[in-house]
């Protein structure tokens, strides 16, 4: 345990006149955290409103989940001042999570831990991510992308009206990955919660993002996908190839796909409209898509190959 | 052999298996078994002290176990020294500490044999009563922390960002521990109370999908071998608590033979 652990709740915090709009879910001001002699972050403004998607980038070791920690509290920072609107209900989603095999536990059990008496929102939270085939399944048996899948129902077993994902796509292939956002990008649009998220897969999430902090201990530049790409901070931090992948992806984004990677809404036929990019990708969700299930109309015991 | 003595020899073998065995399963998900033989070994040490301040011993093994819990909390926040090399410093010195405080004390002679391995044979009604009412507030304390507890050995920062109050929730568990092994000490002693609260649950690991299963099927694998080492000790004229552990790994054993049939392929 860190020495320098916050109080355990993470939904109090000292009341104070709130500075904010009223939409604001969390807030971090000047915000600094230090790790020993290191200075992890310094001089972060961070802003999250209800409804938006506000997605961190950076290089490793930026401080990223540093941040969304010291946001949800879990960390204390050494200067600066981190507000959550009080009462505010928050779904996590953490990192790095590995469950021990030596706990049994089924996929069930497990989102019920989330709350107490939260036994009947089971199977409407795996439903959400569409993974509802999974309730009774081990955990300990799961594919990378079936794992983050029920973590990101766990994270909604609690009603939240904040979401912090860090890292929500790893383990997951390109189809899943682009499935996952979606999901993410419909969540905030029907419950109007708002989305804190670490990212790696700049191409991929920008689609489903409102606003892009490039974080790198301290913020080099924020703003809309577009706006940040163009920005030379941005460009500096990854090169410019990954400035126009950010840029030409969110606005090819014409199709939905499910979670099982299939297009679920496609206004044209399909291939004929999209560059190559584009094309081999969507090849690739009908070629395999292992990690999420093989639903390509099939009946829903075919999909997992594993059991007998 | 349905003699008085051994109808309560029964009782207490039984009621101390059904409580350590869903904790056990605590110890064994958290990894806690040298931890729990810290507590127990140096429960030694409580024991002399109740006998020289006149209170009930389980009364002196409960606060040696919880003082220990405490220095192994703040002493872990240091880095020179393992968590293994503090705990079997914690361990040995408690065991010493207590086998020469014993020998200060006058009056008749201390069955050492008895602390160490436990005299259920013997068990009072007094006994049974400290048995029943430690049990009682353990299994309710476990049930109340039983959600919070679990999110919390699962993953401790999500359950903190859930608003579990991670603190409390693993004092109370170490507070449970520690009455837990307070009254099992009358059963099979300091040395071997630990066995009481892993084997049954290493047992259950292999039959179980929940956490819930494991720690019913861990109170059914801790109350056969109750009665069972019971009845062997009887049928053999063996020491109780020992033989109620031999049992309990025998049991452990066939469950590895069983679980490797079970999974074996078919055909």
């Amino acid at each position: 345990m860190p020495d320098n652990a916050a109080p355990d709740n993470a939904a109090t915090e000292p009341a104070r006149a709130t500075p904010y709009a009223p939409g604001t879910l969390a807030a971090a001001e000047g915000l600094e955290v230090r790790f020993g002699a290191t200075r992890v972050l310094t001089q972060v403004d961070l802003v999250v409103e209800a409804g938006e998607v506000v997605t961190l980038i950076g290089p490793n070791g930026a401080g990223k989940s540093t941040l969304v920690r010291a946001v949800l509290g879990l960390i204390a920072p050494s200067a600066g001042r981190v507000w959550r609107r009080p009462g505010l209900r928050i779904g996590y989603l953490p990192q790095r999570m590995t469950i021990d095999p030596v706990l049994p536990l089924t996929v069930g059990r497990f989102l019920a831990l989330a709350r107490a008496g939260s036994a009947t929102k089971v199977e409407a939270a795996l439903d959400q991510v569409a993974a509802a085939a999974l309730a009774g399944q081990s955990i300990h048996e799961l594919s990378g992308g079936e794992f983050q899948r029920v973590l990101l129902a766990r994270a909604l077993m609690r009603d939240p009206e904040l979401l912090v994902l860090d890292e929500p796509v790893q383990g997951v292939d390109f189809s899943g990955q682009i499935a996952l956002y979606d999901l993410i990008g419909r969540l905030r649009a029907r419950l109007g919660l708002g989305v804190l998220m670490v990212s790696h897969d700049l191409h991929v999430v920008m689609a489903a993002t409102d606003r892009v902090i490039c974080l790198n201990h301290h913020v080099c530049c924020s703003g809309a996908p577009e706006v940040v790409s163009r920005n030379p901070e941005f460009t500096a931090l990854f090169g410019q190839a990954a400035a126009r992948g950010l840029a030409i992806y969110s606005h090819d984004h014409d199709h939905e796909h499910d979670l099982t990677g299939a297009v679920v809404r496609s206004g044209q036929e399909d291939g004929q409209q999209r560059g190559p990019q584009h094309g081999q990708q969507h090849g690739h969700d009908h070629t395999h898509g292992h990690a999420d299930g093989h639903a390509h109309g099939h009946a829903q015991g075919h999909e997992r190959e594993r059991n007998p | 052999m349905t003699e008085a003595f051994f109808l309560r020899a029964l009782a207490a073998a039984l009621g101390v298996a059904l409580v350590a065995a869903p904790l056990g399963c605590f110890v064994v998900w958290r990894r806690m078994a040298y931890f729990g033989a810290t507590l127990a070994h140096s429960a030694l040490l409580g024991i002399a002290l109740g006998i020289l301040l006149g209170v009930n011993p389980s009364l002196g093994i409960a606060a040696s176990a919880i003082a220990i819990a405490l220095i192994v909390t703040v002493f872990e926040r240091q880095r020179l020294i393992g968590r293994d090399t503090l705990l079997g410093i914690l361990a040995h010195a408690g065991l010493a500490i207590g086998l020469v405080a014993l020998s200060f004390i006058e009056g008749p002679r201390i069955d050492l044999m008895a602390y160490l391995f436990g005299d259920v044979l013997a068990v009072t009604r007094r006994d049974l009563i400290w048995i029943g009412g430690g049990g009682l507030a353990t299994l309710a304390a476990l049930a109340a922390l039983w959600r919070p507890l679990l999110a919390v050995t699962l993953n401790e920062e999500l359950a903190r960002a859930e608003g579990v109050a991670v603190v409390p929730v693993q004092l109370g568990f170490m507070l449970t521990l520690a009455i837990t092994i307070a009254i099992a000490m009358k059963v099979v002693g300091v040395l071997l109370i630990v066995s009481l609260l892993i084997i049954p649950a290493a047992t259950a690991r292999r039959f179980a999908r929940t956490p819930e299963q494991m720690a019913v099927g861990a109170a059914a694998a801790g109350a056969l071998a109750a009665v069972g080492g019971l009845m062997a000790s009887l049928q053999w004229d063996t020491p109780a608590g020992p033989s109620i552990v031999v049992v309990a790994t025998v049991l452990f054993a066939a469950s590895l033979v069983v679980g490797a049939i079970a999974r074996a392929p078919v055909g």
